[in-house]
Formats: C-alpha cells, structure tokens, sequence
C-alpha cells in the first residue's frame, strides 16, 4: 500500500453520505433519520449538544457501529453491510483523531505514530523514521519520538494522535472532539493544523467540537444534529437561522469551553502556554 | 418474587450462561486463528513473557519455598509417628508435583499476572485504545490480546516446574538442617518415588491445561470488559474468581482421569 | 516495539532457568534416562511379583544396573519380567532375583545375586532362581496356620 506519493488527482472521490439513517443504542433513540453529506476536500464541522450522537456519527462513518436502517456510503461504497474483513481495507483510507488522543500508552510515541506504516505498508524502517518525524514535526512535537503518552500533556498526545491519524496519508479524517480539555492556546493550535492539513492534503474531514468559535473559523460545512435528524449549511447559513433550536445552541454556547461539559482527559491540567 | 419470576430468571440466566460459553469459543478461535497466521508478533510475545513470568518469580519463589517448608514440618510429624521420617522426600515430593505445585502456582499467578493482563486490557478499552487500533486496520485481538494470551500459556508450566523446585529445596532445608534427617536419603526418596509417566507428566499436563483456562479468561473478561473505572475493576475480579474456580475444578478433572 | 536488550536478555534466561527445571524433574526425578546404560536383556519369572512397577530398579548389592522394562504373564500364569541392565554385567548362570522392598513404605525393587558359577548369562536368557515378593497376608495367614496345626 504505497500511497505516499499520491498526486491530487489522483485522490479518489471521498465523499460520505448519510441517508434516512436510524440508530438505537441502549434505550435511547440516537437518530432517527440522519441525512448529511460531507464533501472531499471540505472541513465538515459536526455540532450538537452532548449526547446528540456526535461522536456516534464518527463510529457509524468508521464502521465500528452499525445503524438499524439507512445506509452510509463512503467513497460510493455502502458500508453497512461490509464484512470486518472488508471494513479494514476501507479503514485503510481513513484518519481518526479520537477524544482523548487513545495512542496506545504501552509505546512511545513514535512507535506509536509509526504504527500504521509498519502494519500496512512495506516501508523500512530508515523511511518510516523519516515519515514519523516529518509529521512530529508539522505538529509542533519534534523532540517528542521516545517519550511515553503518560509523559504528555493532553495538548501534546492530542498532537500526537493527530500525527498518527495522518502518517498513511488518509484520504478521510476524523476527529473527535479534538479541542476538549484543551486551554485556548492549544485550541488554536490544534485548528490551526488540522486547517492546514486540510488544505495541503485536501482530504474530506469530519470534525465534532462543542468550540464553536473555532467551528466558525475552520468549517467549510456545518452539519448540526438536533432530534436525532441533521440541519446542514454553511456557517454562515448557522448563524442567520431562525430555527428556534439552533438560536437556543449558539446562544447558549457564548460563555465558551466553559459551558461546555468536556471531561478533562488523563486528569492533567494544562498550563497556559504550553509551549512544547 | 414468585415462582414464575423465579424460574423465568433461572432461564434467563442459563441462556446467557449457553452465549456466554458461545462468545467465549468464538474468541478462544480468534485468538489461535490469530496467533497462527501472520503477522508474528515475536516482539510483543516476548514482552508478554517478560510482563507475566519474570515479574511473577518474586511471589512464586517466595511461595514455592514456604510451602515446601510447611509440607517438610509437617510430613514430618505425621510420618515420624510411624516412624517413617525416612520417606519424607516421597510424600512431599508427590503432593507437591502432582497437586500443590501445578494448583497453587496457578492460582498465584491468576492472582498476580492474570488479573494484571485483565486490568490492562480493560482499561484499554476504557481509554478507546481497542477502537484506536480497529479505525487503524489493526485487529486488537492480533495485536494486543493473542501476545498476552500465548506468553501467558507458555509461562504457566516453567513457573510450575520453578515453584515444584524451590519447594523442593524448601522441605529439604527444613527436613534436612532442622529437623535433622539425611539429606542424601531426602531426596534419594524423592526422587525415586515418582515417575515421569504417573507423575511429572500430570503435573506438565494441568499445569499447561491451567494456562489455557487462565490466559482466556483473563484476556476475555478485559476484552469484553464496559468501558468503564467499574469495567476495569470487575474485569480484574471476575478474572480472579472465575479462573480460580476453573482451575479448582479442572483439577479434580484431571486427577480423577488421570486415575493414578 | 521496545526493542530493549536487556529485558530479551531476562527473558531468555527466566525461559532456560524454567526448562531447566523441568528437565530437573523429567529426568532426575522422573527417571527418565536417555543415557541409557541398558541393551542387555535378561528374563525372569516369579509366581508373584507383588507391586512390581515398570521402571523399577534392579540392583546388585544395592547398586542399580538396570531397569525393569516389562511385565507380563507366560502360559503358566507366571509374572514374566523383562530387566534391561547395563552391558557390561556379567552374572553367572546360577544367580537369582528376588523381589524386595525398600523400606517399609518403599517400592518394590528386584535384587540380584550373583551365583557362583563360572559360565554368565547371555542376553535374552532367563534367570533360573527366582524369589516372589513377600507378601505380608500370606506370611500372617502361614503364621496363624501354623499356630493352628501346633495346637
């Protein structure tokens, strides 16, 4: 799987699309026809309240749930009948950047970020070295390689997670709440990468925040989810609504990370100006 | 409750005892299909070894040590009643190789390597660290559980034959230094009492038999554990009790088969 | 991948220490030889070979030099032991075996006593003297018949 020398064009059509979507987890009725689009080459922003099903939308793209009804299609591919087999071969094109970092706290950093190049592609280990430390380096972590995730600060393994959702080259990102827990340095900071990244590779990226300050700035799509159904638009098209439930989420969310109810991760506190 | 509730609940509860045995067939499978096929995963096996068997010597030397003194002091006042302290290294040689030995070593080790590989599966889980490696194309079970599970059935039988050894020399301190018997005859009887077919191969064979039961409880009970601080704690527990009751039973399996 | 070497190195000798221990028990205290000292077999019948195991040891003057190997019954209805001893033993034509206890509690072992001839055995031949192992109910039930017929 050598993808590393991919051109634009070459980028296949990586759109996702939910359709009529429905999903019950538990007792609860997390979305009772979900219908959205994501486009390649676009920053998706997913907005919501807690427990509207953002993260779950992400898993549902990622496969690791399964919806009741609808279907989802990812690159035209219909993937809610896929088997696990064949759900891994699609994996292959996608980044997820998870709440919380989730780099595997057993390995350093860098093996951790390495790790996808050196299950699915044939690289040696002198150009996985360079591959790693290329994207430690965009993400602001270039001493970093043999430290442990235990060693980070939340800002830092969110970077590092980061490095590692992007190291094959993805055609998809995703990432889950990556501003939570994080102090408004380290927000801007990790909006800024994944703005960039974005624009570089020009991949299709989904995004879920509370953040809306940063959603605002970065979203080319907003996607909000309310009543387990989806109201999609621009931002601007956000903010100039009338829909009484949308007025209610962005006024509401004007006092910041604050009002907000993000579990800090890994209990750490974050110092301002968290300069690594 | 009346007796409908009751034996509706008693129905239920076999039901799911029948999937439970179900699932946990379906990952025993996962875990050989995975251990057999590509990719080796040497590296992480030989850290599964390290994790659970070096790091378990400390207890099971300890162990192996005082209950050999134990058996030693107390083989001894029960044989010199018949004025038979003479076969002393035969008694503790066979209680120890065929019972003790396989069944206390495995017990210690469910309790400190066991429910420590449960742990960390666990709150592996809980930190989506399992969901991180699926999303990355790496099956979990491949990666994570099967090393644990191999180094942890290939540990089992050494720790067996070190804890029988360290007893050995345990009864032999106390039979020999305190309470004065020669230590020539000591363990010339206890070396010729026993045989490989009767008995160090039953002591191989539950011993490796409890390493099976021991490695799949404890990476099922992590694998499949809530993602919870909770999930974690019964996942340790559940890993201690149920592997000690399995390796208790099979125990009494394999003696009465083995019919010697 | 914490490639560190000095923990391959811990591992590599927990694993040698822990197959070592179990090679301590195969063949020390399990009996197992695979220096095997035997190749010259020799036969023996008793009428009653007691709790003659397979694998017990045969011994002249209390020095072992072989091994039973085994035990079956001839037409006779006779105990037929097979001893596999050590080649260069030479026992005359006329010694016997006999079936002896070590200890009270111990298992049963065969001793050998070399006769006085000058021919030895070949291999394969049997041992003419034989003595069955005591058995301790017939040796009360002679007593107490004895008792009875002084009586």
């Amino acid at each position: 799987m050598e993808r590393l020398d991919k051109t634009l064009e070459t980028r296949g059509d990586f759109r996702i699309a939910f359709d009529g979507v429905r999903l019950t987890l538990g007792n609860q009725q997390v979305f009772r026809g979900l219908s959205c689009g994501f486009n390649p080459g676009q920053i998706t922003v997913v907005l919501g309240g807690s427990g509207s099903g953002k993260s779950t939308l992400l898993r549902l793209v990622g496969g690791l749930l399964r919806p009741d009804a609808g279907s989802i299609r990812v690159a035209g591919q219909e993937i809610t009948r896929l088997s696990e087999r064949e759900l891994f071969r699609i994996r292959q094109r996608i980044g997820m950047l998870f709440q919380g970092g989730a780099l595997l706290d057993s390995m350093t950093v860098f093996d951790n970020v390495a790790l996808p190049l050196r299950e699915h592609t044939l690289l040696s280990e002198a150009d996985i070295s360079a591959e790693v430390e290329r994207r430690l380096v965009a993400v602001g972590l270039p001493e970093s390689g043999d430290l442990y995730p235990r060693h980070l600060s939340g800002g830092m393994n969110r970077r590092a997670a980061l490095a590692r959702a992007v190291v094959t080259d993805p055609d998809i990102v995703l990432c889950d709440e990556p501003f939570s827990g994080l102090d408004p340095i380290n927000v801007r900071r990790i909006e800024n990468l994944l703005v960039e990244i974005n624009r570089r590779l020009h991949l299709t990226m989904v995004v879920t925040s509370h953040h809306l300050a940063s959603c605002m700035r970065m979203a080319d799509r907003i996607v909000f989810l309310v009543d387990g159904r989806a109201v999609s638009g621009t931002p601007q098209d956000l903010l100039n609504s009338d829909d009484e439930r949308i007025v209610e989420f962005l006024a509401a969310d004007g006092g910041g990370p604050a009002a907000s109810q993000d579990p800090v991760p890994s209990g750490r506190l974050d110092l301002a100006g968290d300069a690594s | 409750m009346n007796q409908a509730t009751a034996i509706h609940a008693l129905g239920h509860r076999s039901v799911d005892f029948v999937t439970d045995l179900g699932r946990i067939t379906r990952f025993t499978l996962q875990i050989v299909r995975a251990l057999l096929m590509p990719r080796y995963r040497v590296r992480r096996t030989i850290d599964a070894v390290f994790d659970s068997g070096v790091l378990s010597l400390a207890i099971i030397c300890l162990s192996g040590i005082t209950v050999g003194a134990v058996l030693g002091l107390q083989g001894f006042y029960n044989l010199s009643r018949f004025g038979a302290e003479g076969s002393l290294g035969a008694v503790v040689g066979i209680s120890l190789v065929r019972e003790l030995g396989p069944v206390l070593t495995a017990l210690l080790f469910t309790g400190r390597a066991a429910s420590a590989v449960a742990a960390e599966i666990a709150s592996m889980v809980t930190t989506g660290q399992l969901d991180g490696l699926r999303m990355m194309s790496v099956d979990p079970i491949d990666f994570i559980v099967s090393p644990k599970a191999l180094g942890m059935l290939l540990v089992l039988p050494l720790l067996n034959a070190l804890f029988i050894s360290f007893a050995f020399f345990g009864a032999y301190l106390v039979g020999v230094s305190y309470l004065g018997l020669d230590g020539g005859q000591f363990l010339t009887t206890l070396e010729s009492s026993m045989t490989f077919e009767n008995d160090i191969a039953v002591s191989l064979l539950k011993s490796f038999v409890f390493g099976v039961l021991v490695s799949i409880i404890a990476t099922y009970r992590g694998y499949t554990s809530l993602p919870t601080a909770e999930g974690v704690s019964a996942a340790t527990t559940g890993t201690v009790v149920v592997a000690s009751t399995a390796i208790l039973l099979t125990d009494y399996a394999i003696t009465a088969l083995w019919g010697v | 991948m914490q490639s560190s070497p000095i923990r391959d190195l811990v591992v590599g000798m927990f694993v040698l220490v822990g197959f070592g221990a179990i090679g301590y028990l195969t063949f020390q205290v399990g009996g197992i030889s695979w220096k095997v000292p035997g190749g010259f077999t020799l036969y023996a019948t008793f009428d009653d070979i007691g709790g003659l195991k397979e694998r017990a040891p045969v011994s002249v003057s209390g020095v072992k030099v072989g091994q039973v190997v085994g035990v079956e019954l001839d037409e006779l209805m006779r105990a037929k032991v097979t001893l596999d001893l050590t080649p260069t033993l030479e026992l005359p034509v006329d010694s016997s075996a006999s079936i002896r206890t070590s200890g009270i509690l111990g298992d049963q072992f065969i001793a050998l006593e070399p006769g006085a001839e000058d021919d030895m055995l070949q291999a394969g031949e049997e041992i003419g003297f034989t003595e069955s192992a005591l058995s301790l109910e017939r040796l009360i039930g002679k007593f107490v018949n004895d008792a009875d017929l002084e009586n």
